[in-house]
């Protein structure tokens, strides 16, 4: 897979123009056979669009910052604790929260296809999907983190949690320094994706800031 | 199958790109191979490891040369063609031959669709074969049809860390003989394990193995 489609899109019209003709013409078809209902795909869109999205999984992660009975919930049955924030379904049936620690880090991938906690994260992003991500996840995730800016300690544990089933994890990363009497609301502003899959940290204070 | 889906150690591919601000989509049609894949699922025509089965299927120059939503593309028209719900020639613009009745998603339906999602968790007939800080190895296999044991973690030792139920397996459901449901375990291997002597000594890695893959590695 291309490694980033996005930049090929200013000089590749006629293979785009392609792909539109051709999932326009597989529509009709679909819709004429009346095997699908063109509504539900507007709220298919509408629903990843402007609905799912990572905004979830950093609720569910700034509250489990300031509520420990919620976190030891989110550790141990992450399915259910989830739900308790109205997320769950498709994509996040079988949900598994693996906490980072000052000496441990974790970092997802798939490297079969393209596993994501959808409920939490919403679709993942085109990076997750490519080639580079899924070939070297497993055997070079410090090489990794460096392509994402994230420099660890050479002690620190790296946890590659491949997706290999229909179990899907949510990273729970460190609470930020300088957070203390932080509302959720705050904290969660400072929850990036990228820090949710383990290929990020989240943000400081100071960078929320600025 | 050992396709070109089977990424894991692979080389050459270059830096992971990370785009700053992503948008959700690149283009109008990823947004309706989305939703169509979705909404073709709902005919219940085939099931999720079936799908992953035709797009892993595809030529590996193909799969590994196209992003992520042509992959779905052709994968869809794959099982559309495949499951007799349309023809090669209406793909290709013939006049539309009769339909088959398949159930079929509904737009006041799709937010309820979506957060029931499609558990994958069965009861299981038996207890598991394998505890947990219990050693195992994974069995050498190369099966041309679906398996989601990856080439990378064949024949190696691991822990296991979890069992996380008793759930469909992959392996028999995507050839439409069922769900077979197993005991799936989430196992932990080192990197010197994996990749040998040369790899970091403080990286390890998780998948998550069905019973039939795994042997007693004691």
């Amino acid at each position: 897979m291309r490694a980033a489609d996005h930049h090929d899109h200013d000089h590749d019209h006629s293979e785009l123009s392609d792909m539109e003709l051709r999932v326009r013409a597989l529509e009709t078809v679909l819709t004429a056979k009346g095997y699908v209902d063109p509504a539900a795909l507007d709220t298919i869109v509408d629903t990843y669009e402007t609905k799912i999205g990572p905004r979830n999984g950093a609720r569910v992660v700034a509250r489990a910052c300031g509520d420990p009975a919620f976190k030891a919930r989110l550790l141990a049955e992450a399915t259910a604790a989830i739900a308790e924030l109205g997320y769950g379904g498709r994509g996040g049936e079988h949900m598994v929260v693996v906490e980072n620690t000052p000496g441990h880090h974790n970092m997802v991938v798939c490297t079969l296809c393209s596993c994501y906690p959808w409920p939490v994260l919403g679709l993942p992003p085109v990076w997750y999907k490519s080639a580079p991500y899924r070939s070297r996840a497993v055997i070079d995730p410090r090489g990794v983190l460096k392509d994402f800016g994230v420099g660890l300690a050479e002690a620190t544990e790296i946890h590659v949690w491949d997706s290999t089933s229909e179990t899907r994890y949510l990273v729970l990363p460190m609470r930020p320094v300088g957070t203390a009497g932080w509302s959720e609301e705050q904290l969660a502003a400072l929850v990036t994706r990228d820090s949710m899959i383990g290929t990020g940290l989240p943000l400081s204070p100071a960078q929320v800031r600025s | 199958m050992n396709g070109a889906q089977d990424l894991g150690g692979m080389m050459g591919f270059g830096s992971v790109v990370p785009e700053p601000q992503e948008p959700v989509f690149h283009a109008e049609w990823e947004k309706r191979a989305l939703a169509l894949t979705l909404a073709a699922g709902a005919c219940r025509a085939w099931n999720i490891d079936m799908s992953r089965h035709a797009r892993e299927s595809l030529h590996p120059a193909f799969y590994l040369s196209k992003s992520y939503y042509e992959i779905w593309i052709a994968g869809l028209e794959k099982l559309l063609t495949s499951s007799g719900l349309v023809s090669q020639g209406e793909l290709g613009g013939a006049p539309l031959g009769p339909a088959k009745t398949v159930p079929i998603l509904h737009a006041a339906d799709v937010a309820q669709v979506l957060a029931r999602g499609a558990p994958s968790d069965r009861s299981a007939a038996e207890p598991p074969s394998f505890a947990v800080g219990e050693r195992v190895r994974t069995k050498v296999m190369n099966p041309p049809t679906h398996t989601r044991l990856p080439r990378y973690a064949r024949g190696k030792i691991a822990t296991v860390e979890a069992v996380r139920g008793c759930f469909v397996f992959p392996d028999v459901n995507a050839q439409g003989r069922g769900e077979a449901p197993h005991w799936c375990y989430s196992i932990r291997f080192s990197a010197r394990e994996l990749w040998g002597a040369e790899a970091d000594p403080a990286v390890s890695v998780n998948i998550e193995a069905w019973e039939p893959y795994l042997e007693s590695g004691a």
